[in-house]
């Protein structure tokens, strides 16, 4: 699968809270959280973002909260995937078991909003269509891959319990 | 080589003599917990799915406690999301109003987890039962999902960072204190994918309370899970409680522990996180002037009733400054009664606080205590991000329960010290 989309460029330690406050979590519907998408962060980010623009933070992004809000509304924004130098650990699976694609670029902090990116999730190169640079990520490790491949988790095992 | 206590409860949970760090593997849940914000969605996937009932009705854990009782409609819709699915599979561990407390805080109390447990919640700081002996971490609405139908979870082993407490404990120095210390020294990602195994003397002589409170925030140093070996004060904390059998586990002495990190607590004051880290740590004596119009005690973090007792020790036959509004949070029923009982409640009311009832609340910016533009408020929860309490103009300062009390009754940030 292959994306191509403009960067959002975000800092380091981009929390749960900065991608989808918590005053919006009395509702799941991922059009309402689209909505807030970012807010505190880039309070114009929700209604400018264009469909398969691509999110950069810099390191731990996704730290805080499990909330699943989190992906949804970065999904339901429209965002075709999230790329940063690292991931919070319960957004980084949270992301796989729903489908977000997300990928680890060490350099990811020479991107910078408003780059067009082509994004190839088989083989994870990234590169950047204004200089033509290509962007190394780190290899996705095997039994995530298949999470991908199923559609996420819940279609995962509903193929294992077959 | 040995292995650690983390790795030993996740070896036993997936049926194997041994896991190594790195590796994924397919673990059996004791415990799957939701809450108001996060079940709403896993029960919508469970029934997408087509499953008819969870794998064990004694096994899966509802507690709304985020926006209940309920702060709108919204919340209120969420919370029957909740109650009917908890009627619908005759769930025994569904908590409404009158039980409901903050999961963390309830969880303990009421013996549903023990040591050498391995507990799933969709919520981040479900790693708080490391604070007796469990392996315990946080995951998402799928996970949650998933674990209710299958009774299982994929994880990842983690690599375990060791953390030596030594030294005396300084005054007024708690649980809360040691963990935002380290926070501070490691960072947001320190311990990121890694378990934080908590151990040394001063560990040793920590009362559960603060145990708990440590291991609450692993989460917010990136951490999978926080723990603390079960030891004889485990035990007569669980004695009594525990609804199942439970088995302690201890790290080997030639474990491979990732990295070792000794601290002597002599250097370690009353710490306060500033906004809007929990890293931004800086011992209290060099908080300076800062004005605050809100302290909140209360939270998964510091919400049981040692930390109340910490809290009334300092507000004992004191007012709160004129400008500021105190709201105490008692994090479960029993908590609540217990304060009442022991007085705390006129020593809190004397001093001119409010007594909330168990919730969630302000901690996440729910209700019962938003911050508006500009407002400053001291806090013994355990994040202080941009927004997290209210308006995204508004600073939240972390700290233990008795330096939020003194900084009430100071009006400015300042430590029990400053006011006894
Ligand atoms: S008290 Fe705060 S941190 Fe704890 S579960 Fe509730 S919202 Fe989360």
């Amino acid at each position: 699968m292959k994306v191509e989309g403009d960067v959002w460029k975000f800092g380091d330690d981009i929390d749960t809270d900065l991608i989808i406050p918590a005053r919006y979590l009395n509702t799941s519907d991922p059009g309402e959280l689209a909505g807030h998408c970012m807010e505190d962060a880039d309070p114009g980010f929700a209604s400018r973002v264009k469909p398969s623009d691509i999110i950069v933070g810099g390191k731990n992004f996704g730290c805080g909260s499990s909330r699943e809000h989190a992906p949804i509304a970065i999904s339901a924004a429209g965002v075709s995937c999230v790329i940063a130098v690292s991931f919070a650990r319960i957004f980084y699976r949270n992301a796989f078991n729903m489908g977000l694609p997300i990928l680890e670029c060490e350099n990811a902090d020479e991107l910078k909003s408003g780059d067009r990116l082509s994004v190839n999730f088989d083989d994870g190169t990234i590169v950047r269509l204004d200089d033509g640079r290509g962007f190394e990520t780190k290899p996705i490790p095997p039994f995530m891959q298949e999470l991908v491949k199923s559609g996420g988790l819940m279609q995962y095992i509903q193929k294992k319990l077959k | 080589m040995g292995m650690t206590l983390t790795e030993k409860i996740l070896a036993a949970h997936a049926g194997r003599d041994t896991v190594v760090p790195g590796e994924i593997i397919n673990a059996r849940v004791d415990i799957a917990l939701g809450n108001d914000i996060t079940a709403p969605i896993a029960i919508d996937q469970f029934r997408k799915s087509g499953a008819k009932s969870v794998f064990d009705k004694d096994r899966v854990v509802l507690v709304p406690d985020h926006f209940v009782p309920n702060k709108d409609i919204n919340s209120a819709m969420q919370a029957k999301v909740l109650r009917d699915f908890a009627r619908e599979q005759n769930l025994t561990h569904y908590f409404d109003i009158g039980q409901m407390g903050v999961e963390h805080a309830l969880l303990p109390e009421q013996g549903i987890v023990g040591p050498g447990d391995l507990v799933i919640g969709a919520d981040s700081h479900t790693c708080t039962y490391g604070g007796i002996g469990a392996f315990s971490t946080g995951v998402g609405s799928t996970d949650l999902a998933a674990a209710m139908i299958t009774g299982e979870i994929w994880l990842r082993v983690p690599e375990t960072i060791l953390f030596v407490f030594k030294g005396r404990l300084n005054p007024w120095v708690e649980g809360k204190d040691l963990i935002l210390y380290a926070i501070g020294d490691i960072g947001v990602d320190g311990a990121r994918y890694a378990s934080m195994e908590f151990s040394g003397p001063v560990i040793e002589d920590l009362g559960i309370a603060g145990r708990l409170t440590m291991a609450n925030m692993a989460i917010e140093a990136g951490a999978k899970n926080g723990i603390v070996r079960a030891d004889e004060k485990t035990e007569d904390y669980v004695r009594g409680r525990a609804q199942r059998q439970y088995e302690i586990y201890i790290s080997d002495p030639d474990a491979g522990f990732s990295r070792t990190i000794v601290y002597d607590v002599e250097n370690i004051e009353p710490q306060v996180a500033f906004p809007h880290s929990p890293e931004n740590t800086r011992p209290i004596s060099e908080a300076g002037d800062i004005r605050i119009d809100q302290a909140v005690i209360g939270s998964c973090t510091n919400g049981r009733i040692e930390d109340l007792r910490s809290a009334a020790a300092v507000l004992k036959g004191k007012k709160i400054a004129s400008h500021v509004r105190l709201i105490v949070i008692p994090a479960t029923p029993w908590i609540y009664r217990t304060a009442m009982d022991e007085g705390l409640f006129d020593i809190f009311l004397d001093a001119e606080a409010v007594i909330s009832p168990p919730t969630c609340g302000p901690c996440l910016g729910g209700y019962m205590g938003i911050l508006a533009k500009g407002e400053r408020a001291v806090a013994t929860t355990n994040r202080n991000f941009v927004g997290r309490m209210g308006h995204p103009e508004s600073e939240v300062y972390l700290a233990n329960p008795a330096v939020a009390a003194a900084s009430a009754i100071l009006g400015k940030i300042g430590g029990p010290g400053d006011v006894m």
